[in-house]
Order: C-alpha cells, then sequence, then structure tokens
C-alpha cells in the first residue's frame, strides 16, 4: 500500500500550513473585493487584486455536501473505509475539501455546523485541517 | 456570433471497445494513424487532402504533441490544435475544427482520440498507478496540497459530492437514476460493439449492485475499456462529395469553470447551462427540435443534471423527466442510443469521441439502434468534475 500523500507547502501556502502547526486557522482576505480566499493563491481569485493578507478566523461552518466512500478512493487509503470526505463551508465564506470526524457516518447531514479539528499527523511536520459537528448526532 | 453550420462530420472510425487491454494497436501515434486512415477511407477523401488536426495527448510525448502527430503521418497543416478538455476533448475538437474551417484555414480536419494501451520498452518498469485520475499529483497543484490529502481523489468521489447536494437540494430517486443506466443498456443491447452487449439490466439490479461512493452505484459509473474513435471535418465543398450524409456543425458552447467541485461557485449549476444556451442560440433552435441527445454520462447523475442544466426540462424536474420519458432509441426521448459509456464502454478520451459519433451516426441513419428520421442532435463532452463541458448542436441539412 503506497503511504498517504500529504500536502507539501509552498512559498505562497507556507503561512497556512503554519498555522494549522500551531492549531489555529487562517485564511487570505482582500480588502479590496471584501472576499475571503482559500485555498492560498499569489493575487485575488477573479480580480487579481495584489492585497492578500492573512487574517485568523474560529473553523466553524457547516456541510455542504459529503459523501461517504465504502471503496477506497485511491489505493493509498486501503484500509481506511468507509472515508468520510466532505466539503464544509466556512462561516467566513470558502469551501474546503475536508473529512469528517467524530461523527457516525448516517449521522451526517448536510448543513450539520462543524468545527475545526487540528490533526497533527504522525511522523511528519504536517497538521490537517479535519472538521467535526459542534453538537449532537456527534460521538 | 458563432458558426454558419457549413462545416462538417463526414467520416468516422472506432474501435470496439475491449475489455483487456490487448496492446496490440501499437504505439499511441501508429493508433492516431490508423484511425485516421479508417475515418477517411469512411468519408471517401484523399489523406493527402487533409490540411488540420486536433489531438489529445500521446503517450509518446509530453508536449509538442501535434507536430510531432503531423510529422508522423507525413501531413504538413495549418492548423494543428492540442485539446486538453478530459471527457470534452473530442466535443472540443469538433468545433475547434469546424471553427477553422468556417475561418478558411482548412479543409479537412482530423480529430483523433487514440485510446488503447500500447507496448512499452523492454525493461521498462510498469507505472504504478496510484489512482489519482483526473487529479494532479504535482507539487504546487491545488489538488495535490488541498484535497488529494483528504481522500478526494480521482473522479468517483467528486461526483458523488454533487449528488449528494443535488439529493440535499432537490431530493433524489434512485430509481430514476437507475433508470438512465437501464434504458441505455436496452440501447446496448442493440448495438453489437458495445461492451454489454446481450446483457440486459432492471432497475433493481443497478440498485442492488455494490454502493461505491454514496449515493452512486457500481452500476451507475462507466466500465472503463480500450478503444479508439475518430472523426474527419470538412468543409462543405469536401462533404458534398465525400460518401455519407453531411453532419453539420452547427452550434457550440464550451464553458470551463474549476477543477475541483469543491471550488465550485454554485455545484449545483454545471458548465453544460451556459454551454447549451451557447449552442443552441448559434444553430438557431428550440430544444424541442431535437431528435436525439448524446450526453456524457461517467455517472448517471451527469446525464440527469445535463438534462437539467441543458434546458430539456427544469432545474429540480430531472427524475420526473426521466421516469416520463423513454430514453431508448425507440422511445420518445432517445439517449445516448450507443448505450453510452455506462454501457458502450468508456475508452479513454474516445470516450467523449463515442457520443459525437452517437449523434453524427443517427443523423448519417447509420445507427445500429437507428431513430426514426433523425436530424437533429445534441452531443455534450464533459471533462473532470463536471468542471469543463462542452454542447455541439448537429444537424443534418
Amino acid at each position: 500500500m503506497p503511504d498517504r500523500p500529504l500536502p507539501i507547502p509552498t512559498p505562497t501556502s507556507q503561512p497556512y500550513w503554519d498555522a494549522l502547526r500551531q492549531h489555529r486557522l487562517v485564511l487570505q482576505y482582500s480588502p479590496s473585493t471584501g472576499q475571503w480566499v482559500y485555498y492560498p493563491r499569489n493575487l485575488a481569485p477573479g480580480t487579481l487584486a495584489d492585497d492578500l493578507e492573512w487574517r485568523e478566523v474560529t473553523g466553524t461552518g457547516v456541510v455542504y455536501t459529503f459523501t461517504i466512500a465504502d471503496r477506497p478512493t485511491a489505493p493509498a487509503w486501503q484500509g481506511a473505509s468507509p472515508q468520510l470526505i466532505a466539503v464544509v463551508e466556512l462561516d467566513e465564506g470558502p469551501k474546503m475539501t475536508t473529512e469528517l470526524v467524530g461523527v457516525a457516518p448516517d449521522a451526517i447531514r448536510i448543513g450539520m455546523r462543524v468545527r475545526a479539528v487540528f490533526d497533527d499527523v504522525t511522523g511528519s511536520e504536517v497538521t490537517l485541517l479535519r472538521f467535526r459537528p459542534t453538537s449532537g448526532a456527534s460521538r | 456570433m458563432g458558426l454558419s453550420g457549413t462545416a462538417a462530420i463526414v467520416g468516422m472510425a472506432e474501435w470496439k471497445p475491449e475489455r483487456r487491454p490487448p496492446g496490440h494497436r501499437g504505439l499511441s501515434i501508429e493508433q492516431w494513424g490508423a484511425l485516421a486512415k479508417a475515418a477517411l477511407a469512411d468519408a471517401g477523401i484523399d489523406p493527402r487532402e487533409v490540411d488540420g488536426i486536433c489531438t489529445g495527448g500521446i503517450r509518446e510525448s509530453a508536449s509538442f504533441v501535434p507536430s510531432t502527430v503531423a510529422e508522423y503521418l507525413g501531413m504538413a497543416v495549418n492548423f494543428a490544435e492540442f485539446v486538453d478538455l478530459g471527457g470534452a476533448t473530442a466535443a472540443g475538437m469538433v468545433w475547434r475544427a469546424a471553427a477553422a474551417i468556417e475561418l478558411g484555414i482548412a479543409n479537412v480536419v482530423l480529430c483523433v482520440t487514440p485510446s488503447s494501451p500500447g507496448p512499452t520498452a523492454p525493461g521498462q518498469v510498469p507505472v504504478v498507478n496510484l489512482g489519482y485520475g483526473a487529479s494532479s499529483d504535482r507539487f504546487g497543484s491545488p489538488q495535490a496540497e488541498f484535497d488529494i490529502p483528504y481522500g478526494n481523489v480521482a473522479q468517483n468521489c467528486g461526483y458523488a459530492l454533487i449528488a449528494q447536494r443535488y439529493a440535499h437540494t432537490y431530493g433524489y430517486d434512485p430509481l430514476a437514476l437507475a433508470k438512465i443506466a437501464v434504458d441505455q443498456r436496452t440501447n446496448a443491447c442493440a448495438t453489437p460493439d458495445a461492451i454489454f452487449y446481450g446483457q440486459p439490466i432492471t432497475a433493481e439490479d443497478v440498485l442492488n449492485s455494490p454502493m461505491i461512493a454514496d449515493p452512486i452505484h457500481l452500476l451507475e459509473i462507466v466500465m472503463p475499456v480500450a478503444g479508439g474513435a475518430a472523426v474527419v471535418v470538412a468543409s462543405a465543398d469536401v462533404a458534398r462529395r465525400a460518401k455519407h450524409r453531411p453532419v453539420w456543425v452547427s452550434g457550440f458552447g464550451e464553458h470551463v469553470a474549476f477543477k475541483t467541485p469543491t471550488y465550485a461557485e454554485d455545484l449545483m449549476q454545471t458548465p453544460i447551462g451556459p454551454a447549451s444556451d451557447q449552442a443552441f442560440a448559434m444553430a438557431g433552435i428550440a430544444r424541442r427540435e431535437v431528435d436525439m441527445i448524446s450526453v456524457y454520462d461517467c455517472y448517471t447523475i451527469t446525464v440527469l443534471m445535463t438534462l437539467e442544466d441543458a434546458g430539456f426540462c427544469a432545474k429540480g424536474e430531472g427524475a420526473r423527466f426521466i421516469r416520463s420519458h423513454d430514453l431508448t432509441y425507440r422511445g420518445d426521448f432517445p439517449t445516448n442510443t450507443h448505450g453510452g459509456q455506462l454501457s458502450f464502454g468508456q475508452a479513454g478520451l474516445a470516450g467523449g469521441m463515442s457520443h459525437v459519433l452517437d449523434g453524427a451516426r443517427q443523423i448519417m441513419r447509420r445507427a445500429p439502434a437507428q431513430v426514426a428520421d433523425c436530424n437533429t442532435a445534441f452531443v455534450s463532452g464533459n471533462g473532470g468534475i463536471m468542471s469543463e463541458q462542452v454542447a455541439l448542436i448537429l444537424r443534418g441539412e
């Protein structure tokens, strides 16, 4: 089984991953457009404004959509079924790919409120951002 | 704006899909040549008349693909296009070819998608398939950094994320989704080249097949096969002396919105919407004037959302539309009459081309599962995860 692929930060995204490592979530914000930006970029999407700045956010949002993958989505995830893959829409607006934790598969609902879980990956310098329900439905 | 409909598909070639990678069809460039030769012979056009090519990726060269192909075929061309739109590549090739012809820069354009495995170099270490499919795992790729680490990789997962959101927004009718696969299988059972020829299925079979990524079942997912396909697009002068009824490219639209569904502005509005509006406006026809559709069907949910967003029914009404229409070639809304990729087989980029051929064959009146009096076809291509889509309107007169 191949190792699970881990993110490799780029010079642009390094502050995002550094913050996760400290269990903080930072996003880019464009003052000229009033737009929060995810994933990290060098210029604001759409306007290409050169004014992106890092701001800390609380890491709360809702499940926008999800799937329960009963078969590994790629060979590296053999033995990890079911994968609870989700798109979470942060309260600030951006959507992120993530995985849900601390929830039974059949309890997942679109619109469910979730909060960030900072998941330090054993044997690496990487912290992944997963989400769990804020209340109810969790176990 | 757009095409005047004076370029036509005049010839085609398609290899019967094969389940096991045979390796007997040679290198990609050799397959390119063989398919081009067959499509030109089908049209009755001398290869020396070719002055344009549209190609996708080939195994032998990561870049400079059109010149590599032109050199190999011994064809100097005035139009050399590399199209990289995944499952929308074939439909994207056809409108590009038609546009080049209407501009007057080419007369005969080959659009070829060789999609069979080839020989490997002696002693070459086989490439390990990590299963990343359409996802790029290269350094700096947003997918490699922000999607793949969470297991959102390849296609099944992305389409399931779309289907779940659809279910939440509009409701989900598993039987209607299953009916797409069943009706298309009926079409495949009238198409001897289809990979599932002779194997009818029921809605129960679909719903009882393994759940792969909730809510998508195994029989709602394409069957990958080896194959290859090609079309010749030509000017009106050439088309009129070609062997078959010309299939005029009357309208097209292309819309590329994102790569990974996570970052779609609105996941429920697929790019085929604006692409289809442009295609119908360009062709100057209404939806009801279409005699058959051949729409990209990597998954059943793709067909349902295409029916809605391309304007054949209202948003959220797809399931009801499917239940109230017969999608078989004998029905009142013939859809994917070759069986679709679900039942014909998906041979890489040639899978997208199979829809172009399905529409063209119907208008040429050469389909094994022929729709009576077919003059107008709507064809769609879809690449990535409903992220890049192309619409074509093909007409017989």
